[in-house]
Protein backbone atom coordinates (compact mmCIF):
# COMPACT_ATOMS: atom_id res chain seq x y z
CA UNK A 1 0.00 0.00 0.00
CA UNK A 2 1.00 3.59 -0.38
CA UNK A 3 1.44 6.04 1.81
CA UNK A 4 2.08 9.40 1.83
CA UNK A 5 4.15 10.68 5.20
CA UNK A 6 2.61 13.87 6.39
CA UNK A 7 5.27 15.90 8.13
CA UNK A 8 4.32 18.44 11.01
CA UNK A 9 7.06 20.52 12.59
CA UNK A 10 7.13 21.96 15.93
CA UNK A 11 9.45 25.10 14.61
CA UNK A 12 10.93 26.09 17.70
CA UNK A 13 11.29 22.37 18.92
CA UNK A 14 13.09 22.28 15.86
CA UNK A 15 15.12 25.29 15.51
CA UNK A 16 16.31 24.77 19.55
CA UNK A 17 17.45 21.51 17.70
CA UNK A 18 21.47 20.29 17.61
CA UNK A 19 21.61 21.74 13.78
CA UNK A 20 24.62 19.16 12.81
CA UNK A 21 23.62 16.33 14.41
CA UNK A 22 19.76 16.90 12.75
CA UNK A 23 21.26 17.17 9.29
CA UNK A 24 23.53 14.23 9.83
CA UNK A 25 20.37 12.55 10.68
CA UNK A 26 18.38 13.41 8.00
CA UNK A 27 21.02 12.88 5.52
CA UNK A 28 21.03 8.98 7.20
CA UNK A 29 17.32 8.56 6.67
CA UNK A 30 17.46 10.10 2.98
CA UNK A 31 19.86 7.56 1.97
CA UNK A 32 17.34 5.25 3.91
CA UNK A 33 14.51 6.22 1.85
CA UNK A 34 16.34 6.71 -1.40
CA UNK A 35 17.03 2.98 -1.09
CA UNK A 36 13.51 1.35 -0.37
CA UNK A 37 11.72 0.07 -2.93
CA UNK A 38 8.67 1.83 -3.67
CA UNK A 39 9.65 4.93 -1.70
CA UNK A 40 10.01 8.65 -3.88
CA UNK A 41 11.94 11.08 -1.92
CA UNK A 42 10.12 14.03 -0.21
CA UNK A 43 10.25 17.97 -0.54
CA UNK A 44 10.75 20.04 2.49
CA UNK A 45 8.90 22.81 2.62
CA UNK A 46 9.96 26.77 3.85
CA UNK A 47 8.36 27.86 7.56
CA UNK A 48 4.41 28.16 7.55
CA UNK A 49 5.20 31.98 8.04
CA UNK A 50 5.73 31.78 4.17
CA UNK A 51 2.55 30.51 2.96
CA UNK A 52 -0.79 32.07 1.79
CA UNK A 53 -3.78 30.56 1.72
CA UNK A 54 -6.89 31.00 -0.34
CA UNK A 55 -10.35 30.27 -0.17
CA UNK A 56 -13.38 31.15 -2.55
CA UNK A 57 -17.28 31.53 -1.00
CA UNK A 58 -19.38 32.07 -4.01
CA UNK A 59 -18.48 35.35 -5.42
CA UNK A 60 -16.07 35.88 -2.74
CA UNK A 61 -12.16 35.05 -2.55
CA UNK A 62 -9.80 35.65 0.63
CA UNK A 63 -6.38 35.87 0.56
CA UNK A 64 -4.73 35.31 4.08
CA UNK A 65 -1.33 35.61 5.11
CA UNK A 66 -0.17 32.46 6.66
CA UNK A 67 -1.17 28.75 7.15
CA UNK A 68 -4.45 27.47 6.58
CA UNK A 69 -4.68 26.50 10.97
CA UNK A 70 -3.12 28.36 13.70
CA UNK A 71 -1.75 25.20 15.59
CA UNK A 72 1.32 24.18 17.52
CA UNK A 73 2.76 22.10 14.52
CA UNK A 74 3.05 23.22 11.13
CA UNK A 75 2.77 21.12 7.63
CA UNK A 76 6.57 21.27 6.78
CA UNK A 77 7.00 18.41 4.27
CA UNK A 78 6.36 15.35 2.71
CA UNK A 79 7.41 11.96 1.36
CA UNK A 80 5.95 8.29 0.26
CA UNK A 81 6.47 5.09 1.00
CA UNK A 82 5.05 1.89 0.07
CA UNK A 83 4.73 -0.97 1.95
CA UNK A 84 2.57 -3.48 2.83
CA UNK A 85 1.15 -2.86 6.78
CA UNK A 86 0.68 0.55 8.87
CA UNK A 87 2.74 -1.07 10.83
CA UNK A 88 5.85 -1.42 8.39
CA UNK A 89 4.89 2.66 7.61
CA UNK A 90 4.73 3.66 11.57
CA UNK A 91 8.65 1.86 11.34
CA UNK A 92 9.29 4.74 8.48
CA UNK A 93 7.77 7.40 10.61
CA UNK A 94 10.08 6.36 13.74
CA UNK A 95 12.56 6.39 10.95
CA UNK A 96 11.90 10.08 10.16
CA UNK A 97 13.89 12.48 12.05
CA UNK A 98 10.93 15.20 12.15
CA UNK A 99 9.11 12.28 14.62
CA UNK A 100 11.27 13.47 17.28
CA UNK A 101 9.94 17.49 16.84
CA UNK A 102 6.56 17.10 16.17
CA UNK A 103 4.82 14.81 14.15
CA UNK A 104 3.96 12.32 10.84
CA UNK A 105 0.71 11.59 9.75
CA UNK A 106 0.18 8.32 7.87
CA UNK A 107 -1.95 8.57 5.10
CA UNK A 108 -2.83 5.60 2.70
CA UNK A 109 -3.46 7.02 -0.88
CA UNK A 110 -6.89 6.70 -2.22
CA UNK A 111 -7.10 3.89 -4.82
CA UNK A 112 -9.98 4.89 -7.48
CA UNK A 113 -12.04 1.71 -7.73
CA UNK A 114 -12.48 2.21 -11.11
CA UNK A 115 -15.66 0.86 -11.63
CA UNK A 116 -16.62 3.30 -14.54
CA UNK A 117 -14.97 2.03 -18.04
CA UNK B 1 5.74 -6.25 50.42
CA UNK B 2 5.44 -2.71 49.51
CA UNK B 3 2.75 -1.68 48.05
CA UNK B 4 3.63 -1.85 43.98
CA UNK B 5 4.07 -4.98 44.76
CA UNK B 6 0.97 -5.62 46.66
CA UNK B 7 -1.16 -3.85 43.72
CA UNK B 8 1.36 -6.26 40.50
CA UNK B 9 -0.01 -9.61 43.17
CA UNK B 10 -3.08 -8.36 43.01
CA UNK B 11 -3.25 -8.04 39.77
CA UNK B 12 -1.79 -11.08 39.03
CA UNK B 13 -4.10 -13.29 40.98
CA UNK B 14 -7.43 -10.87 39.16
CA UNK B 15 -5.70 -11.51 35.70
CA UNK B 16 -5.24 -15.74 36.37
CA UNK B 17 -8.31 -16.23 37.49
CA UNK B 18 -10.07 -14.31 34.57
CA UNK B 19 -8.11 -16.09 32.26
CA UNK B 20 -9.22 -19.41 33.44
CA UNK B 21 -13.08 -17.76 33.54
CA UNK B 22 -12.92 -16.76 30.17
CA UNK B 23 -11.29 -19.87 28.83
CA UNK B 24 -13.75 -22.06 30.77
CA UNK B 25 -16.81 -19.96 29.43
CA UNK B 26 -15.35 -19.76 26.02
CA UNK B 27 -14.53 -23.09 25.34
CA UNK B 28 -17.89 -24.66 26.18
CA UNK B 29 -19.99 -21.29 24.15
CA UNK B 30 -17.21 -21.08 21.40
CA UNK B 31 -17.80 -17.17 21.94
CA UNK B 32 -14.96 -15.46 23.29
CA UNK B 33 -16.19 -12.16 22.99
CA UNK B 34 -19.15 -13.48 25.13
CA UNK B 35 -17.07 -14.71 27.62
CA UNK B 36 -15.31 -11.43 27.58
CA UNK B 37 -18.32 -9.35 28.35
CA UNK B 38 -19.63 -11.77 31.14
CA UNK B 39 -16.97 -11.33 33.05
CA UNK B 40 -15.52 -7.72 32.21
CA UNK B 41 -17.46 -5.46 35.03
CA UNK B 42 -16.46 -8.36 37.72
CA UNK B 43 -12.91 -8.29 36.39
CA UNK B 44 -12.73 -4.23 36.55
CA UNK B 45 -13.81 -4.67 40.09
CA UNK B 46 -11.30 -6.92 41.02
CA UNK B 47 -8.66 -4.60 39.49
CA UNK B 48 -9.99 -1.67 41.25
CA UNK B 49 -10.61 -2.97 44.84
CA UNK B 50 -8.56 -6.48 45.45
CA UNK B 51 -4.93 -4.52 45.54
CA UNK B 52 -6.75 -2.56 48.79
CA UNK B 53 -9.15 -4.61 50.01
CA UNK B 54 -6.63 -7.59 49.32
CA UNK B 55 -6.97 -10.89 47.35
CA UNK B 56 -10.24 -13.10 48.31
CA UNK B 57 -10.14 -16.63 49.64
CA UNK B 58 -11.27 -17.60 46.46
CA UNK B 59 -10.85 -15.43 43.38
CA UNK B 60 -12.63 -17.51 40.81
CA UNK B 61 -15.88 -18.05 43.08
CA UNK B 62 -15.12 -13.71 43.74
CA UNK B 63 -15.15 -13.19 40.15
CA UNK B 64 -18.59 -15.76 39.07
CA UNK B 65 -20.24 -14.28 42.16
CA UNK B 66 -20.15 -10.77 40.89
CA UNK B 67 -20.16 -11.58 37.25
CA UNK B 68 -23.14 -14.06 37.94
CA UNK B 69 -24.67 -10.72 39.94
CA UNK B 70 -24.38 -8.18 37.28
CA UNK B 71 -26.05 -10.55 34.85
CA UNK B 72 -29.23 -10.86 37.16
CA UNK B 73 -29.25 -6.89 36.86
CA UNK B 74 -28.71 -6.93 33.20
CA UNK B 75 -31.54 -9.28 32.92
CA UNK B 76 -33.85 -7.65 35.36
CA UNK B 77 -33.48 -4.48 33.35
CA UNK B 78 -34.71 -5.78 30.20
CA UNK B 79 -37.94 -5.10 29.76
CA UNK B 80 -38.48 -7.29 26.71
CA UNK B 81 -37.32 -10.38 25.59
CA UNK B 82 -34.04 -9.86 23.37
CA UNK B 83 -31.61 -12.94 21.63
CA UNK B 84 -29.03 -11.13 24.07
CA UNK B 85 -31.07 -12.51 26.81
CA UNK B 86 -31.15 -16.50 25.69
CA UNK B 87 -27.73 -15.86 25.44
CA UNK B 88 -26.67 -14.00 28.85
CA UNK B 89 -28.93 -16.72 30.34
CA UNK B 90 -26.92 -19.52 28.63
CA UNK B 91 -23.65 -17.96 30.31
CA UNK B 92 -25.81 -17.77 33.75
CA UNK B 93 -26.11 -20.87 33.76
CA UNK B 94 -22.24 -22.09 32.47
CA UNK B 95 -21.11 -20.17 35.19
CA UNK B 96 -23.37 -21.42 37.77
CA UNK B 97 -22.18 -24.78 36.81
CA UNK B 98 -18.78 -23.95 37.40
CA UNK B 99 -19.31 -21.91 40.48
CA UNK B 100 -20.51 -25.76 41.94
CA UNK B 101 -17.24 -26.66 41.61
CA UNK B 102 -15.13 -23.06 42.02
CA UNK B 103 -11.83 -23.57 42.98
CA UNK B 104 -11.35 -26.69 40.25
CA UNK B 105 -12.38 -25.07 37.47
CA UNK B 106 -11.04 -26.83 34.62
CA UNK B 107 -8.28 -25.09 33.18
CA UNK B 108 -8.91 -24.70 29.72
CA UNK B 109 -6.45 -21.63 29.29
CA UNK B 110 -3.93 -24.11 27.01
CA UNK B 111 -6.80 -24.80 24.36
CA UNK B 112 -7.74 -21.39 24.27
CA UNK B 113 -4.23 -20.57 23.57
CA UNK B 114 -4.37 -22.74 20.80
CA UNK B 115 -8.10 -21.53 19.48
CA UNK B 116 -5.87 -18.04 19.13
CA UNK B 117 -3.06 -19.08 17.00
CA UNK B 118 -4.92 -20.98 15.15
CA UNK B 119 -3.78 -20.93 11.04
CA UNK B 120 -6.74 -19.44 10.66
CA UNK B 121 -6.19 -16.54 12.15
CA UNK B 122 -4.25 -13.64 10.74
CA UNK B 123 -0.60 -14.33 12.13
CA UNK B 124 -0.39 -10.48 13.43
CA UNK B 125 -3.56 -10.88 15.80
CA UNK B 126 -2.31 -14.15 17.66
CA UNK B 127 -0.52 -12.27 19.87
CA UNK B 128 -2.61 -9.82 20.94
CA UNK B 129 -5.56 -12.48 20.91
CA UNK B 130 -3.37 -14.12 23.67
CA UNK B 131 -2.37 -11.29 25.71
CA UNK B 132 -6.39 -9.97 25.59
CA UNK B 133 -7.96 -13.05 26.34
CA UNK B 134 -5.93 -14.82 28.90
CA UNK B 135 -4.63 -11.63 30.68
CA UNK B 136 -7.51 -9.44 29.91
CA UNK B 137 -5.11 -6.58 28.98
CA UNK B 138 -6.96 -3.81 26.93
CA UNK B 139 -7.25 -2.97 23.45
CA UNK B 140 -5.73 0.01 24.31
CA UNK B 141 -2.66 -1.27 26.00
CA UNK B 142 -1.88 -3.82 23.69
CA UNK B 143 -2.24 -1.43 20.46
CA UNK B 144 0.20 1.17 22.62
CA UNK B 145 2.67 -1.94 22.93
CA UNK B 146 2.21 -2.93 18.94
CA UNK B 147 1.82 0.74 17.84
CA UNK B 148 -1.28 0.30 16.39
CA UNK B 149 -4.47 2.38 17.27
CA UNK B 150 -6.23 1.24 19.31
CA UNK B 151 -9.40 1.70 17.56
CA UNK B 152 -7.74 -0.29 14.87
CA UNK B 153 -6.25 -3.03 17.27
CA UNK B 154 -10.24 -3.45 18.77
CA UNK B 155 -11.49 -3.46 15.61
CA UNK B 156 -9.11 -6.60 14.57
CA UNK B 157 -9.98 -7.92 17.93
CA UNK B 158 -12.95 -7.88 17.45
CA UNK B 159 -12.83 -9.17 14.16
CA UNK B 160 -10.03 -12.18 15.53
CA UNK B 161 -12.85 -13.85 17.81
CA UNK B 162 -15.60 -13.64 15.82
CA UNK B 163 -13.16 -15.37 13.29
CA UNK B 164 -12.86 -17.95 16.12
CA UNK B 165 -16.60 -18.46 16.35
CA UNK B 166 -17.69 -18.45 12.83
CA UNK B 167 -14.91 -20.35 10.92
CA UNK B 168 -15.22 -23.23 13.56
CA UNK B 169 -11.68 -23.13 15.44
CA UNK B 170 -11.80 -25.60 17.81
CA UNK B 171 -11.04 -25.35 21.13
CA UNK B 172 -8.55 -28.17 21.95
CA UNK B 173 -4.58 -28.95 22.36
CA UNK B 174 -4.49 -30.44 18.86
CA UNK B 175 -3.34 -34.34 17.94
CA UNK B 176 0.27 -35.68 18.27
CA UNK B 177 1.02 -35.32 14.90
CA UNK B 178 -0.52 -32.02 14.42
CA UNK B 179 1.21 -30.79 17.83
CA UNK B 180 4.04 -29.46 16.60
CA UNK B 181 3.07 -27.36 13.82
CA UNK B 182 0.41 -25.95 15.76
CA UNK B 183 2.81 -25.66 18.85
CA UNK B 184 5.21 -23.65 17.20
CA UNK B 185 2.27 -21.04 16.09
CA UNK B 186 1.69 -20.90 19.79
CA UNK B 187 5.08 -19.86 20.66
CA UNK B 188 5.67 -17.58 18.17
CA UNK B 189 2.59 -15.67 19.22
CA UNK B 190 4.09 -15.44 23.00
CA UNK B 191 7.68 -14.88 21.90
CA UNK B 192 6.27 -11.94 19.32
CA UNK B 193 4.90 -10.22 22.51
CA UNK B 194 8.35 -10.68 24.22
CA UNK B 195 10.48 -9.18 21.63
CA UNK B 196 8.13 -6.08 21.32
CA UNK B 197 8.17 -5.23 24.92
CA UNK B 198 11.65 -5.66 24.02
CA UNK B 199 12.71 -3.55 20.99
CA UNK B 200 10.41 -0.93 21.62
CA UNK B 201 11.34 1.44 24.21
CA UNK B 202 7.78 2.90 24.97
CA UNK B 203 6.60 3.26 28.57
CA UNK B 204 4.10 -0.22 27.23
CA UNK B 205 7.36 -2.14 26.28
CA UNK B 206 8.96 -3.76 29.64
CA UNK B 207 5.44 -4.59 30.56
CA UNK B 208 4.54 -6.35 27.65
CA UNK B 209 8.12 -8.41 28.28
CA UNK B 210 6.70 -9.30 31.85
CA UNK B 211 3.62 -10.19 30.54
CA UNK B 212 5.15 -12.42 27.53
CA UNK B 213 7.59 -14.00 30.22
CA UNK B 214 4.22 -14.85 32.19
CA UNK B 215 2.44 -16.22 29.41
CA UNK B 216 5.90 -18.38 29.28
CA UNK B 217 5.81 -20.05 32.21
CA UNK B 218 1.94 -20.56 32.22
CA UNK B 219 2.73 -22.40 29.57
CA UNK B 220 5.61 -24.83 30.63
CA UNK B 221 3.08 -25.74 33.54
CA UNK B 222 0.60 -26.67 31.57
CA UNK B 223 2.59 -28.75 29.02
CA UNK B 224 5.46 -29.61 31.42
CA UNK B 225 6.92 -32.54 29.15
CA UNK B 226 7.11 -29.88 26.40
CA UNK B 227 11.26 -29.09 25.70
CA UNK B 228 10.07 -26.24 23.28
CA UNK B 229 8.28 -24.39 25.47
CA UNK B 230 10.81 -24.71 27.92
CA UNK B 231 13.43 -23.62 25.57
CA UNK B 232 11.15 -20.21 24.65
CA UNK B 233 11.13 -19.51 28.08
CA UNK B 234 14.47 -19.88 28.61
CA UNK B 235 15.31 -17.73 25.74
CA UNK B 236 13.28 -15.13 27.34
CA UNK B 237 14.67 -14.77 30.32
CA UNK B 238 18.39 -14.97 29.06
CA UNK B 239 17.58 -11.95 27.51
CA UNK B 240 15.55 -10.27 30.04
CA UNK B 241 18.20 -11.33 32.65
CA UNK B 242 20.54 -8.86 30.80
CA UNK B 243 17.69 -5.60 29.90
CA UNK B 244 19.26 -3.47 33.36
CA UNK B 245 22.77 -3.64 31.59
CA UNK B 246 21.45 -2.70 27.80
CA UNK B 247 22.14 0.96 28.23
CA UNK B 248 24.15 2.70 30.61
CA UNK B 249 23.24 5.64 32.59
CA UNK B 250 22.76 8.26 30.04
CA UNK B 251 19.91 5.86 27.86
CA UNK B 252 23.07 5.06 25.51
CA UNK B 253 22.99 1.62 23.73
CA UNK B 254 25.42 -0.80 25.09
CA UNK B 255 26.76 -3.97 23.19
CA UNK B 256 26.88 -7.59 24.73
CA UNK B 257 30.48 -6.74 24.48
CA UNK B 258 30.65 -4.47 26.74
CA UNK B 259 27.75 -4.56 29.38
CA UNK B 260 28.33 -4.87 32.96
CA UNK B 261 27.86 -8.22 33.97
CA UNK B 262 27.37 -7.31 37.61
CA UNK B 263 24.19 -5.75 36.61
CA UNK B 264 22.89 -9.32 35.22
CA UNK B 265 19.94 -10.79 37.17
CA UNK B 266 22.12 -14.34 37.90
CA UNK B 267 18.52 -15.27 39.95
CA UNK B 268 17.03 -15.10 36.24
CA UNK B 269 20.19 -16.66 34.73
CA UNK B 270 20.30 -19.66 36.73
CA UNK B 271 16.41 -20.56 36.13
CA UNK B 272 16.79 -20.08 31.86
CA UNK B 273 20.22 -22.43 32.55
CA UNK B 274 18.05 -24.83 34.73
CA UNK B 275 15.26 -24.73 31.76
CA UNK B 276 17.73 -25.11 29.33
CA UNK B 277 18.72 -28.41 30.47
CA UNK B 278 16.51 -29.93 30.92
CA UNK B 279 14.55 -28.91 27.51
CA UNK B 280 17.64 -30.38 25.90
CA UNK B 281 18.10 -33.57 27.64
CA UNK B 282 15.14 -35.20 26.33
CA UNK B 283 16.54 -35.24 22.66
CA UNK B 284 16.19 -33.48 19.26
CA UNK B 285 16.55 -29.82 19.35
CA UNK B 286 13.75 -27.44 18.10
CA UNK B 287 14.70 -23.90 17.24
CA UNK B 288 14.14 -22.21 20.27
CA UNK B 289 16.03 -24.75 22.45
CA UNK B 290 18.93 -23.40 19.80
CA UNK B 291 18.34 -19.91 20.67
CA UNK B 292 17.81 -20.85 24.03
CA UNK B 293 21.65 -22.03 24.15
CA UNK B 294 23.07 -19.45 21.98
CA UNK B 295 22.25 -17.01 24.34
CA UNK B 296 23.70 -19.63 27.15
CA UNK B 297 27.09 -19.78 24.80
CA UNK B 298 26.84 -15.89 25.42
CA UNK B 299 26.53 -15.13 28.65
CA UNK B 300 29.16 -17.97 29.41
CA UNK B 301 31.72 -16.26 27.28
CA UNK B 302 31.37 -13.05 29.48
CA UNK B 303 30.69 -14.90 32.61
CA UNK B 304 33.64 -17.08 32.68
CA UNK B 305 35.90 -15.76 29.95
CA UNK B 306 35.71 -18.76 28.00
CA UNK B 307 35.98 -18.79 24.52
CA UNK B 308 32.72 -19.87 23.30
CA UNK B 309 32.79 -18.73 19.69
CA UNK B 310 32.91 -21.94 17.88
CA UNK B 311 30.08 -23.14 19.73
CA UNK B 312 28.23 -20.35 18.80
CA UNK B 313 29.07 -20.39 14.95
CA UNK B 314 28.35 -24.27 15.66
CA UNK B 315 24.95 -23.59 16.90
CA UNK B 316 23.94 -21.26 13.94
CA UNK B 317 24.91 -23.64 11.48
CA UNK B 318 22.34 -25.97 13.45
CA UNK B 319 19.25 -23.12 13.88
CA UNK B 320 19.92 -22.33 10.01
CA UNK B 321 19.26 -25.85 8.86
CA UNK B 322 16.03 -26.12 10.66
CA UNK B 323 15.14 -22.13 9.71
CA UNK B 324 16.50 -21.45 6.38
CA UNK B 325 16.20 -17.54 7.92
CA UNK B 326 18.68 -15.31 6.50
CA UNK B 327 18.22 -13.66 9.75
CA UNK B 328 19.79 -16.69 10.59
CA UNK B 329 22.55 -16.70 8.07
CA UNK B 330 23.39 -13.08 9.44
CA UNK B 331 23.70 -13.73 13.26
CA UNK B 332 25.94 -17.08 11.70
CA UNK B 333 28.28 -14.49 9.78
CA UNK B 334 28.76 -11.98 12.97
CA UNK B 335 29.61 -15.52 14.97
CA UNK B 336 32.06 -16.35 11.68
CA UNK B 337 33.42 -13.03 11.75
CA UNK B 338 34.71 -13.74 15.93
CA UNK B 339 36.75 -17.61 14.37
CA UNK B 340 37.85 -16.83 11.16
CA UNK B 341 37.76 -12.92 10.62
CA UNK B 342 36.16 -10.12 9.07
CA UNK B 343 36.69 -11.40 5.11
CA UNK B 344 35.27 -14.67 6.15
CA UNK B 345 32.36 -12.79 7.44
CA UNK B 346 31.82 -10.69 4.83
CA UNK B 347 31.78 -13.36 1.89
CA UNK B 348 29.22 -15.21 3.94
CA UNK B 349 27.20 -11.75 4.25
CA UNK B 350 27.49 -11.06 0.29
CA UNK B 351 25.44 -13.97 -0.26
CA UNK B 352 22.48 -12.68 1.75
CA UNK B 353 22.89 -9.06 -0.91
CA UNK B 354 20.39 -10.46 -3.25
CA UNK B 355 17.85 -10.79 -0.67
CA UNK B 356 15.20 -8.46 -0.86
CA UNK B 357 14.27 -8.34 2.39
CA UNK B 358 17.84 -7.29 3.48
CA UNK B 359 17.04 -3.88 1.62
CA UNK B 360 15.19 -2.40 4.60
CA UNK B 361 16.25 -4.44 7.23
CA UNK B 362 18.76 -2.44 9.70
CA UNK B 363 20.91 -5.04 11.45
CA UNK B 364 22.15 -6.30 7.70
CA UNK B 365 23.56 -2.84 7.44
CA UNK B 366 24.84 -2.61 10.67
CA UNK B 367 26.96 -5.94 10.73
CA UNK B 368 28.03 -4.75 6.91
CA UNK B 369 29.57 -1.65 8.40
CA UNK B 370 30.95 -3.14 11.56
CA UNK B 371 33.12 -6.10 9.33
CA UNK B 372 34.00 -3.09 6.45
CA UNK B 373 35.17 -0.88 8.90
CA UNK B 374 37.33 -3.79 10.78
CA UNK B 375 39.14 -4.21 7.00
CA UNK B 376 39.87 -0.45 6.85
CA UNK B 377 37.39 -0.62 3.60
CA UNK B 378 36.11 2.88 5.25
CA UNK B 379 34.10 4.23 2.46
CA UNK B 380 31.86 1.45 2.13
CA UNK B 381 31.94 1.21 6.10
CA UNK B 382 30.76 4.53 6.11
CA UNK B 383 28.08 4.20 3.27
CA UNK B 384 26.75 0.85 5.20
CA UNK B 385 26.72 2.00 8.44
CA UNK B 386 24.71 5.49 7.03
CA UNK B 387 21.88 3.53 5.99
CA UNK B 388 22.10 1.38 8.96
CA UNK B 389 21.63 5.07 10.68
CA UNK B 390 18.71 6.04 8.50
CA UNK B 391 17.00 2.87 9.21
CA UNK B 392 17.03 2.60 13.06
CA UNK B 393 13.89 3.14 14.67
CA UNK B 394 15.66 3.43 18.46
CA UNK B 395 17.57 6.46 18.98
CA UNK B 396 20.07 4.84 21.30
CA UNK B 397 21.18 2.44 18.67
CA UNK B 398 21.11 5.64 16.59
CA UNK B 399 23.47 7.58 18.17
CA UNK B 400 25.66 4.54 19.22
CA UNK B 401 26.22 3.83 15.14
CA UNK B 402 26.99 7.82 15.06
CA UNK B 403 29.68 7.10 17.22
CA UNK B 404 31.36 4.87 15.31
CA UNK B 405 30.86 6.14 11.88
CA UNK B 406 32.99 9.42 13.80
CA UNK B 407 35.65 6.80 15.09
CA UNK B 408 35.66 5.94 11.37
CA UNK B 409 36.52 9.22 10.16
CA UNK B 410 38.80 10.05 13.08
CA UNK B 411 40.67 7.24 12.96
Amino acid sequence: MRYMMLIHHDEPAMAAADQKQLWQDYAAFNEALNKATGASGGERLEPASSATTVRTSGEKTEVLDGPYADTKEQFAGYFFIDVPTLEEAVAWAKRCPSSRFGSIEIRPLHVPKGDWK
Amino acid sequence: MTGNEAVRTAERVARESYGRLVAFLAARTRDVAGAEDALSEAFAAALRMWPDDGVPDNPDAWLLTVARRRQTDALRRRQTRSAGEEHLQLMAEELDDAAGSAGEIPDRRLALMFACAHPAIERGMRAPLILQTILGLTAIDIAAAFLIPPATMGQRLVRAKTRIRDAGIPFAVPEKEELPERLDAVLDAIYAAYTKGWTETGDAAPELADEAIWLGRLLVSLMPSEPEAKGMLALMLYAEARRPARRDAMGAYVPLDRQDTALWDGEMLGLAEQLLRQASAGGPSGRYQLEAAIQSAHTARRLSGADTWPAILALYGHLERLTHSPVVTLNRAVALAETSGAEAALALLDTLAPDKRMEDYQPYWAARGHLLARLGRKDEAHAALTLAIGLATDNAVRHYLQEQVTKLTDG
